[in-house]
């Protein structure tokens, strides 16, 4: 307990400083904990409950758009704002900004999570491989619909409000960055308490044989709803954040893309190692690392890179890294190993 | 919304028979996905991008001076060693595991391939004009272009000429051996491995002779995949895995839905409609059997 409470006190003395330390790195870092916040809220219901969802996505281009709409309806009209289509002709002042992002990231978070509790009744009664290509669907359906509605920008996409002059021009990316900071801390802080209730065993007993879960007395719909919910409540969040950092939302290109980001949440999970607290968070920080590399040196090359490391991943190390440190140190993860046991095995192989 | 497509008997007839020739051809490509479900347990998300690349080997004829109809011919030829080529490399290491393996390292072959075509090919919308030129029925009034028909057509002929392939050739036993018991058939000396490689090669065949005829007869483009992926995954779901008269039947059905959407919806709610109509029928399907507390398998 000491041990880890040192750790989290350095990473959250690095996470403050880090704006200042690698100031050219600002939206790259903030980018980073949306991520990691995606990855690790994939997990709960992907790696905990086993529910592999491609679908996430929705919740987050829901919060994108949600925020982005709340912030400018509250003051301006929203029609005529999409329609001039990101020339100034409405300039928040920075009250206006901040209260509208306040009551917008609300919204961007509630919103999703009313959602997935409202669909979750019917979606999350199927299983296995009808659960993903379902939720696939729905990620690309919301990408098409909300791609043809007139008042948030149809096609030509939605400029979100730019940041306000505040005096310095360093601002925005210090405001962005502790805004994704702090909704990672939040969500680290929620998942790792989540993880140490009965509620983490209820999903994983949903995992491993939810049919045997249901027989001893466990209402499994109800736990895997409220799974869904607290993903997509945190997915709404991310959603909200990467929108304004952005500052320009697409249909099928930013906020429900499917084959970026709705692929990305869940890959960074399997390659840090799915169902654990570490894992997503491991998996995001070095795909990201790869990522930007990829996409600053190989430019156009990024999605058949991308392509090749789905594979690849998927096929050599679906346990990712975390299930590779465990199986070489199972000790560390508090297993108990018969050391003769283990060498019989090691013989064998 | 408008429904004014209802009031007219012409438009309704001549949507109804838009949707039956356009359902034939993913009745085709449905038929290669539930062969390679059936037979190997997998679920291939670059479905749809195998056949763009069929679609594209047309065009390239059509650029070159050959009648793109030849496609129909060349290019199952050139996709079968395609398929061949993704199983040899992918597939045949996701086999015997979970299905949302499968699902993912395909959807992996998808984003490459569609990566891939969009540079070979450049991001163009482009069609391979066969000039068969339009037939005219009920004193013109509904309006089929020749290539239509026959593409329809050919898709039949290529649907019936595997169907008795797999019913009286060697292989073709083989492979229903495996799809209903892959440890028996090892047992009785099948090699399972060639049968699952040719499976996939064939469906990638399949896959290519749709994708000539919808460049003959629609418009190709790098990142059109996923639907027609969807569009397959959703016949097969509701016809059930070999069930070959359901899967034309939905096919068509499908079809003459994604026409009506068109007309009632908009155009720029096709593919959406699609996606959701997926989402309906796997939803009410799980309601359906969740009144007898089974679920979907």
């Amino acid at each position: 307990m000491n041990k880890n409470f040192i750790l989290y006190a350095v990473i959250l003395i690095f996470g403050l400083a880090a704006p200042f330390l690698f100031p050219a790195f600002k939206v790259q870092l903030s980018i980073l904990c949306v991520l990691i916040v995606l990855a690790t809220t994939w997990n709960i219901q992907g790696g905990e409950m086993g529910y592999n969802s491609f679908g996430n996505i929705l919740f987050y281009g829901l919060g994108m758009y949600l925020c982005a709409s709340v912030q400018v309806g509250m003051f301006f009209p929203l029609a005529e704002w999409t329609e001039s289509g990101g020339e100034k002709t409405f300039v928040h002042t920075p009250t206006q900004f901040f209260q509208g992002m306040a009551v917008g990231l609300v919204v961007a978070a509630l919103v999703p999570t009313i959602v997935a509790g409202l669909i979750g009744y019917s979606i999350l009664g199927l299983r296995g491989h009808y659960f993903a290509i379902c939720t696939l669907g729905l990620g690309v359906a919301a990408g098409e619909i909300s791609g043809g509605i007139e008042i948030i920008g149809a096609g030509q996409g939605f400029t979100t409000p730019p940041f306000p002059n505040v005096g310095s021009l360093e601002a925005r990316g210090e405001f962005f960055y502790f805004l994704s900071f702090f909704t990672l801390v939040l969500t680290f802080i929620a998942v790792r308490s989540i993880y140490s209730t009965r509620f983490k065993l209820i999903l994983n007993a949903i995992r491993d044989n939810e049919d045997k879960a249901e027989a001893m007395g466990i209402e499994t719909m109800k736990y895997k709803i409220i799974g869904w919910m607290i993903s997509a409540f945190f997915c709404g969040l991310a959603g909200g954040i990467m929108g304004g950092l952005v500052g320009y939302i697409d249909s099928t290109d930013v906020a429900f893309d499917g084959r970026e980001m709705g692929v990305f949440m869940v890959l960074m999970a399997i390659l840090g190692g799915k169902g654990t607290l570490w894992g997503p968070i491991i998996g995001a920080t070095i795909f990201h690392i790869f990522k930007e590399g990829f996409w600053t040196f190989f430019l156009g090359w990024q999605y058949v890179a991308l392509g090749v490391l789905i594979v690849v991943i998927v096929i050599y190390f679906p346990e990712g890294i975390m299930g590779w440190l465990r199986e070489k140190y199972p000790e560390r993860f508090g297993e108990v190993v018969d050391e003769k046991d283990r060498k019989a095995q090691v013989e064998l192989k | 919304m408008d429904f004014l497509v209802f009031q007219y008997p012409m438009i309704t007839l001549q949507a109804c028979l838009d949707g039956i020739l356009l359902g034939v051809l993913f009745a085709l490509i449905a038929y290669g996905m539930a062969l390679q479900w059936g037979v190997m347990n997998i679920i291939n998300i670059a479905q749809g991008d195998l056949v763009i690349l069929g679609g594209y080997i047309a065009y390239f004829m059509y650029l070159y001076g050959i009648h793109p109809a030849w496609g129909v011919i060349v290019a199952p030829v050139i996709m079968y060693f395609v398929g061949i080529a993704i199983y040899k490399l992918v597939i045949n290491k996701v086999v015997d595991r979970d299905l949302f393996i499968s699902i993912l390292a395909t959807f992996g072959i998808s984003i490459l391939f569609m990566q891939l075509m969009n540079f070979a090919f450049g991001a163009d919308v482009v069609l391979a004009n066969s000039g068969y030129g339009t037939t005219m029925l009920f004193d013109n009034n509904v309006v089929l272009p020749n290539s239509k028909i026959f593409s329809a057509f050919i898709s039949i002929v290529f649907a019936v000429c595997l169907v008795i392939y797999m019913k009286k050739s060697k292989l073709g036993r083989a492979i229903r051996a495996t799809a209903q018991n892959a440890r028996a058939a090892k047992i009785l000396g099948v090699d399972t491995e060639k049968v699952y490689a040719a499976t996939f090669g064939i469906n990638a065949a399949l896959c290519g002779v749709a994708g000539a005829l919808i460049s003959i007869t629609f418009t190709i483009h790098p990142y059109m995949g996923l639907p027609y992926t969807i569009r397959s995954f959703m016949i097969v779901i509701v016809a059930g895995l070999g069930n070959l008269p359901g899967v034309a039947m939905s096919g068509m059905g499908l079809g003459v839905f994604e026409e009506f959407a068109d007309y009632i919806l908009g155009t720029e709610f096709r593919i959406g409609s699609v996606f959701l109509l997926l989402v309906l029928i796997l939803v009410y399907r799980r309601f359906k059997l969740s009144r007898k507390r089974e679920y979907l398998k």
